[in-house]
C-alpha cells in the first residue's frame, strides 16, 4: 500500500509536465536514488546525460558524458554523427530527453541551452568582416598562440583566412560562452598534424579548467587513442559502445 | 474633359501590334507575351470599368467592402506567386494577405475619414482608387520584402545556425536579414517619393490633370497619396517580415527551413 501511495504524486507530476517524455519521471527518481546510496562526490555525477533520443533516421541514442569525459564517436560519413550532435543541442526537432546537470533541456532557454551545449560544426560560418568582430572579448596573444594563430589573423577579412584558421577560431569563438558541454564535428578535419594536436591540447585543458565534457566526432584511430576516455560507433543510426 | 473614341482605342493598339511585330523580328521571343499582357490589360480594365460604374451607382458600404475585399485577395494572391519560396501552408498567402490588410487598409480607412473626408466615408469615387494605390504600392513593398527574406534564409542557414549555435536568440539570429528585407521592400516607394516630379510625374496627379483638375490641387492630393503609400507599405513590409521570420522558427528556436516551399528549380 506504501508503495502505491508513493507513486501517487509521481504520476501527478507527470501529467504536470506533458512536455516531458513520460519516462523523465522514472529515470530521475532512478537517479536520485542511486545518487543518495551511492554519496559520492559530485564530479562523478553525470554531466550530460542523453535518453532514447531520435531524430530523422536516428535510433534511440542514449549515454552518459561525466566532467572530464571525451566521447569519441566513429562511423562511416552518413551515419548520423552530425545528426546526433544537431538534436542534442536541439537545433532540429528531436525526441528523447536530455538532461545537463540533472536539469531537462526543456527548461532552459534554447539559447541558454546552446551557450551551455556547445556544438562546432564541421564547417564554420561568419557573418561580420573579420573574426574580431564575432568576439565579445578578443581571445589575448596568448590564447591565439596555444592555437598557432597570429594576432593578425583576427582582423584579417573572413574569405582571406584558410579552413583550418577559422576552424581553430570558431573554436575558440565557441569556448568564450564557457560551454559545459563541447559537441565538436570533426574538429581538426582540415588541420595539420601541428595543429591538431595543439587543438587537442587545448580542448583537454579547456575541460579540466571548466570541469567540462567532450562528445568528439573523429575518423582518426590514432586520435581516439589519445583522447578518448569513451568510444561510440555510429552505424545506420545506431550509436553503439565500443 | 477629353471624351476618348473607340477609334483612340484602336489607334492606341495598334502601336502595341507595332511593337509585338518589332520583337518578333527581333527574335526577343517576347510578342506572344507582350499581346497577351496587352489583352489583359484591355479586359481586365474594361471590367473594372464597368464594375467601377456599378459600384459608384450604388454607394453601398456593403458592395464597396465586397469590392475590397476581391482586391485584396488577389493582391494576396499576386504577392505569393512573387516569391520563389513562400512559406507553406496558409502561412503562404496568410502573411501577406494579412499585413496588407491590416496596412492597407487601416491608412485608408484613416486617410478617408481625417484627411480627404468625402461624405459618407466610404464614397466609392475616393475609396476604391485610394485603396487601389495603398494595396498596389504595398503588395509591391510585401512581395519584395518576403521574396528576400526567405531567399535570404535559406541561402544563408549555415550562417543563422551560426548564430544560434553562439546562442542568439532567434530574433538577433535572423535580424541583419530581417533588417535587410525591410529595407528591400521599401526601397521601391522611398525612391519613388524622391523621384516624384523630377524624374517622373505620378500617374495619379497625371490622370487628374488630364481630367482637368488645376495643377495644384492635382499636386495637393499626390502629396497625400504619396505620404500614405510610404506609411501603408512601412506597415505592411515590417509586419509581414516580423510574421514570416517568427515563423520560420519554431518554439525551441530551431530554424525550420522546411516551412518553405520548394523553389521552382526544385532545391
Amino acid at each position: 500500500m506504501r508503495a502505491v501511495y508513493t507513486a501517487g504524486p509521481r504520476n501527478v507530476l507527470v501529467l504536470g509536465f506533458q512536455f516531458y517524455h513520460v519516462h523523465l519521471v522514472h529515470t530521475f527518481s532512478q537517479h536520485r536514488a542511486g545518487f543518495s546510496v551511492n554519496a559520492t562526490t559530485k564530479d562523478r555525477a553525470p554531466l550530460l546525460r542523453v535518453e532514447g533520443l531520435r531524430h530523422d533516421g536516428l535510433q534511440a541514442a542514449a549515454f552518459e558524458l561525466k566532467p572530464g569525459d571525451i566521447a569519441l564517436i566513429s562511423g562511416p560519413s552518413g551515419s548520423g554523427k552530425t545528426r546526433l550532435l544537431r538534436a542534442v543541442a536541439d537545433l532540429d526537432a528531436h525526441t528523447g530527453d536530455v538532461w545537463l546537470d540533472d536539469r531537462h533541456y526543456l527548461s532552459f532557454a534554447p539559447s541558454e541551452w546552446r551557450r551551455k551545449v556547445g556544438f562546432l560544426p564541421t564547417e564554420s560560418h561568419w557573418w561580420r568582416r573579420d573574426p574580431k568582430t564575432h568576439f565579445n572579448t578578443p581571445p589575448d596573444v596568448e590564447m591565439l598562440a596555444r592555437l598557432k594563430l597570429e594576432p593578425a589573423a583576427l582582423t584579417r577579412p573572413i574569405a582571406q583566412l584558410s579552413t583550418g584558421e577559422r576552424q581553430r577560431l570558431a573554436l575558440l569563438r565557441l569556448l568564450e560562452n564557457e560551454p559545459e558541454v563541447l559537441l565538436l564535428d570533426e574538429p581538426t578535419g582540415s588541420l595539420d598534424a601541428d595543429s591538431e594536436t595543439r587543438v587537442e591540447a587545448e580542448v583537454k585543458r579547456y575541460l579540466k579548467a571548466r570541469g567540462a565534457a567532450a562528445l568528439w566526432v573523429s575518423h582518426d584511430k590514432a586520435q581516439g587513442q589519445r583522447l578518448a576516455t569513451k568510444r561510440f560507433i555510429m552505424a545506420a543510426g545506431r550509436l553503439e559502445a565500443r | 474633359m477629353i471624351i476618348l473614341s473607340s477609334l483612340d482605342l484602336v489607334m492606341a493598339a495598334v502601336l502595341v501590334c507595332l511593337s509585338a511585330a518589332l520583337t518578333h523580328v527581333l527574335r526577343l521571343a517576347t510578342a506572344g507575351r507582350l499581346m497577351i499582357a496587352a489583352t489583359r490589360a484591355l479586359v481586365q480594365l474594361l471590367v473594372v470599368g464597368l464594375l467601377l460604374k456599378l459600384l459608384f451607382a450604388q454607394a453601398d458600404l456593403l458592395w464597396v467592402a465586397a469590392f475590397a475585399a476581391v482586391m485584396l485577395a488577389i493582391a494576396g494572391y499576386e504577392t505569393l506567386a512573387r516569391q520563389r519560396r513562400p512559406l507553406t501552408g496558409v502561412w503562404g498567402y496568410g502573411v501577406g494577405t494579412l499585413a496588407m490588410f491590416l496596412s492597407s487598409f487601416t491608412v485608408a480607412v484613416l486617410a478617408l475619414t481625417i484627411i480627404v473626408g468625402p461624405s459618407p466615408w466610404y464614397t466609392p469615387r475616393y475609396a476604391i482608387p485610394l485603396l487601389g494605390m495603398l494595396l498596389g504600392n504595398t503588395m509591391t513593398g510585401v512581395a519584395i520584402a518576403l521574396d528576400r527574406m526567405t531567399q535570404t534564409a535559406f541561402d544563408q542557414r549555415g550562417v543563422i545556425e551560426a548564430r544560434l549555435i553562439l546562442g542568439q536568440p532567434w530574433r538577433e539570429a535572423i535580424s541583419d536579414i530581417r533588417g535587410d528585407s525591410m529595407r528591400a521592400g521599401m526601397i521601391p516607394t522611398i525612391n519613388g517619393m524622391a523621384a516624384a516630379g523630377v524624374v517622373s510625374l505620378p500617374g495619379m496627379m497625371t490622370g487628374q490633370i488630364l481630367a482637368g483638375s488645376p495643377p495644384l490641387e492635382a499636386v495637393k492630393y499626390q502629396i497625400v497619396i504619396l505620404f500614405l503609400i510610404a506609411a501603408g507599405t512601412t506597415f505592411g513590409t515590417v509586419g509581414a517580415v516580423w510574421a514570416a521570420s517568427r515563423r520560420l522558427f519554431d518554439p525551441r528556436e530551431r530554424l525550420r527551413l522546411d516551412r518553405l516551399r520548394k523553389s521552382p528549380d526544385g532545391d
